[in-house]
């Protein structure tokens, strides 16, 4: 029996561990414990910071002392994660790993594969996204162990936060590094829900006094390098409140390290005018300084303008010091209106319609308006919505969801011009269709809200307090070959199966009428895979015609399978039946069924490369 | 190890010693020995320093974090009060974040400087010390000129057996 649930958010740049004792019969309240996490913070020297920056990187052999990157827990560790793998890394960038989760859902490269450092150079020993993803477990579960002597990780309920937007592929590769890291039987939760359940739980019981039934929250996510939205209705049944998280929006690589670096590219350049050249440790603590910089403007608003000072490389500090400044203005032209500018509802992000062939580095966000994309997805999100029964019905027949709340997150939204400049734009929207305006939950840990939400919701599952409802966000389709006559030069078009509803919930089984599809023994067979966030309506069987060119479908890397040739010759074809289902812990899974006999094979979703 | 004396021997006494050197190839042999060049000494490795350690750190976490020794070790005279405030800049937000970090700072006093204060029966001399006209017994009563400062929560992190904590700054060499 686990004695804690553990709560941990595996975040793109920042990683967090929080922790519940199961017995417990009340809600932790401001007593929520957050891990202290061990890390080398220089060579001999190691710290226990509450959070993990997810960074990893690959020394030299000679580069350090002899157990100089040694850990409490492991004495000869030359893993060298966190706190001064990031520093450091940033005056070595071909070792430094980072962003390791952003490239675990890029479909455009083999994400088990050892590609990071991304071009690095060939002496550089490369690891794959799925094994820095499990180093980065690896520790965490470590220094976990250490602190709470003697108790294993795996024996407790452990709860494991991904994006909202995370599909199927990213979801089944996250549960497969927590069990490379010794982490089986781990739970999936999606980030914006976690930080709902962390602000229920800050909240206790008064929760229910500033949620009322028919309400809509939009939880919005800025973390340090993805931006994320969800929306949860609150409704009732049988006189009881309920949560149902209806919609996910898509992932877009646009986040609080965008805003740090548009500071420092702008100052960089005035410096570059004024015959100061930084070099690359330089503007990276120009980096860091403006981070600083516009938290000190953010946080007072008296403040007009405010120094900057990027030290010298070289032990000549007076005199080597380059100075600048950061005005007002500056920083309310470049974030406020550059990323967060007062746009209309019907204002959509610039797009470059993704080919995902050729497409290798990271797939960034071509627009950083946050919201634009903000105001993409409740305009989306209305039309696929329309005739839905658990939008509340005050909300029916609107050009866009009209949310009534809304629950920031991430590092971002600490400067309140920000949160107030996103209110203001949502509501002058909802003010053209007047609609009340939403108002602001608060009360959270904007950067440890989704690891103590996690460690909630395990506490949640055992059958305590209120537990979202949803199922999955986004509806699965199996390409299918058109049946039309050849034309040379054109591809056949490539109709779209639906294989798992929208909406499947953990546990859950879905039934594909029978198909005529077959699988050669002793060959792979694949199947090209796709997605949807707005197609809520479609049932499995139902078919899309020309999924390719369709819109609201995006193309997934393959899923495949191998029958073993045992009893059947190789060669032979044997007709099978789609079974979709959602694990207990949240990922999907697709099963062929042998027809007329009792044959069963896993489609494996593949992590490699796209055709 | 005994002491040596050291002899000069006169000018005949030199002469002398040639005319033994000419005649005895086996004192050559030895003189040759003697006055080659010495073998480079082998680089003697230093027991780490251990007791200083935790005091060393802190200095080199001041130099890390805020560039404190870089920011001494420089001849401010022949700056000017712009360049020298620019890097006093960078001590102050580096060396300020290196502090928080390993400590928490407050005051011995909670009153404001300036504020007539009592200095009770039994006070702790070292928390608190008098200046002025120092005569009689406590209670005192007397004008607050400095609060004073104490260290609360102290976060040392644990040091390691493997590193010489007198490398306060390591000379970084960039390859290309």
């Amino acid at each position: 029996m686990a004695r804690y649930s553990i709560g941990i958010d595996l975040g793109t740049t920042h990683s967090a561990v929080s922790s519940f004792e199961l017995p417990r019969e009340t809600v932790r309240g401001h007593e929520q414990s957050v891990l202290q996490i061990a890390q080398v913070v220089k060579p001999g020297t190691v710290d226990e910071l509450p959070l993990l920056p997810s960074f990893l990187y690959l020394p030299n052999k000679n580069e350090f002392p002899d157990g100089s990157l040694a850990l409490p827990w492991n004495k000869k560790s030359d893993d060298l994660i966190g706190d001064f793998a990031r520093s450091h890394g940033s005056k070595v960038p071909a070792r430094l790993v980072s962003s390791a989760k952003s490239w675990l859902c890029h479909p455009g490269v083999d994400r088990s594969a050892p590609i990071l450092p991304w071009q690095a150079p060939p002496d550089v020993e490369k690891v794959s996204p799925l094994e820095a993803s499990a180093r980065y477990l690896r520790h965490l579960r470590t220094a976990w162990e250490h602190k709470y002597h003697g108790e294993k990780l795996h024996e407790q309920e452990v709860v494991l936060t991904v994006p909202a937007s995370f599909d199927a592929a990213a979801r089944d590769l996250t549960t497969q590094a927590a069990m490379q890291a010794g982490l089986e039987n781990i739970v999936l939760l999606e980030e914006p829900q976690a930080a709902l359940y962390a602000w229920i739980e800050a909240l206790g019981e008064g929760f229910r006094k500033q949620l009322k039934i028919g309400e809509v929250i939009l939880v919005i996510d800025v973390g340090g390098g993805t931006t994320d939205f969800s929306l949860i209705a609150v409704t009732e049944k049988k006189g009881d409140i309920h949560l149902t998280r209806l919609a996910v929006g898509d992932h877009i690589l646009l986040g609080g390290d965008n805003m740090d670096l548009t500071l420092a590219h702008t100052l960089n350049q005035r410096l570059l005018n004024e015959g100061k050249k930084l070099d690359q440790w330089q503007f990276h603590s120009l980096t860091y300084a403006c981070r600083e910089a516009k938290e000190r403007v953010f946080n007072d608003s008296k403040i007009k303008k405010t120094p900057i000072a990027v030290a010298s490389r070289g032990s000549a500090l007076i005199g080597g010091t380059i100075k600048t400044e950061l005005t007002r203005e500056e920083v309310e032209e470049l974030l406020t209106d550059g990323f967060f500018p007062k746009t209309k509802i019907n204002e959509m992000p610039v797009t470059t319609r993704r080919t995902g062939f050729a497409q290798m580095a990271l797939p960034y966000a071509p627009d950083p308006a946050i919201t634009k994309h903000l105001a993409a997805f409740l305009t989306h999100q209305a039309k696929a919505l329309t005739g839905n029964s658990e939008l509340p019905a005050a909300l029916k027949g609107k050009s866009f969801i009209h949310p009534t709340a809304i629950l920031f997150n991430g590092g971002v939204f600490k400067a309140e011009t920000l949160r107030e400049r996103v209110v203001d734009a949502v509501n002058s929207w909802l003010r053209v269709e007047n609609g009340e305006p939403a108002k602001e939950l608060q009360g959270i840990d904007l950067d440890l809200a989704v690891a103590r939400g996690a460690a909630y919701y395990g506490w949640v599952r055992q059958g305590h307090g209120i537990r979202i409802r949803g199922g999955t966000a986004r509806a699965y389709y199996v390409g299918v070959e058109a049946a039309v006559p050849a034309v040379p030069g054109f591809e056949p078009p490539i109709n779209a199966l639906c294989v798992a509803p929208f909406g499947m919930e953990e546990g859950s089984e879905a039934q594909i009428p029978p198909q005529e599809f077959g699988l050669v023994v002793g060959e792979p067979t694949r199947f090209r895979f796709f997605s949807s966030s707005l197609r809520r309506q479609d049932k499995p069987g139902d078919v899309i015609a020309d999924a390719a060119r369709d819109e609201e479908l995006e193309e997934l890397s393959p899923i495949e399978t191998s029958l073993p040739a045992k009893d059947s010759k190789a060669g032979n074809f044997i007709p099978v039946n789609l079974q979709a289902m959602v694990t207990e812990l949240g990922t999907l899974e697709l099963r062929c069924l042998e027809k007329n006999g009792s044959g069963r094979w896993k489609l494996e979703l593949n992590v490699r490369m796209k055709e | 190890m005994t002491n040596e004396v050291e002899v000069t021997p006169g000018f005949f006494q030199r002469l002398g010693l040639a005319f033994r050197v000419l005649g005895d190839a086996a004192l050559a042999g030895k003189l040759l020995k003697l006055t080659a060049a010495p073998e480079p000494a082998k680089p003697v490795s230093v027991p780490a320093e251990k007791a200083h350690a935790s005091g060393l750190f802190v200095l080199g976490t001041l130099q890390e974090e805020g560039r404190l020794i870089d920011f001494l070790q420089q001849d401010v005279v022949s700056f000017s009060d712009e360049e020298v405030g620019a890097a006093a800049r960078v001590v102050h937000g580096g060396c300020k974040k290196a502090l928080q970090r390993l400590a928490s700072l407050t005051p011995v006093l909670k009153e404001a400087e300036g504020d007539n204060v009592i200095v009770p029966t039994g006070f702790d001399s070292q928390r608190i010390r008098l200046t002025g006209n120092v005569s009689g017994q406590p209670p005192y009563r007397g004008v607050l000129k400095h609060h004073g400062w104490t260290a609360t929560d102290l976060k040392f992190p644990s040091l390691s057996e493997s590193i010489d904590y007198r490398v306060l700054a390591p000379a970084e060499v960039e390859l290309s």
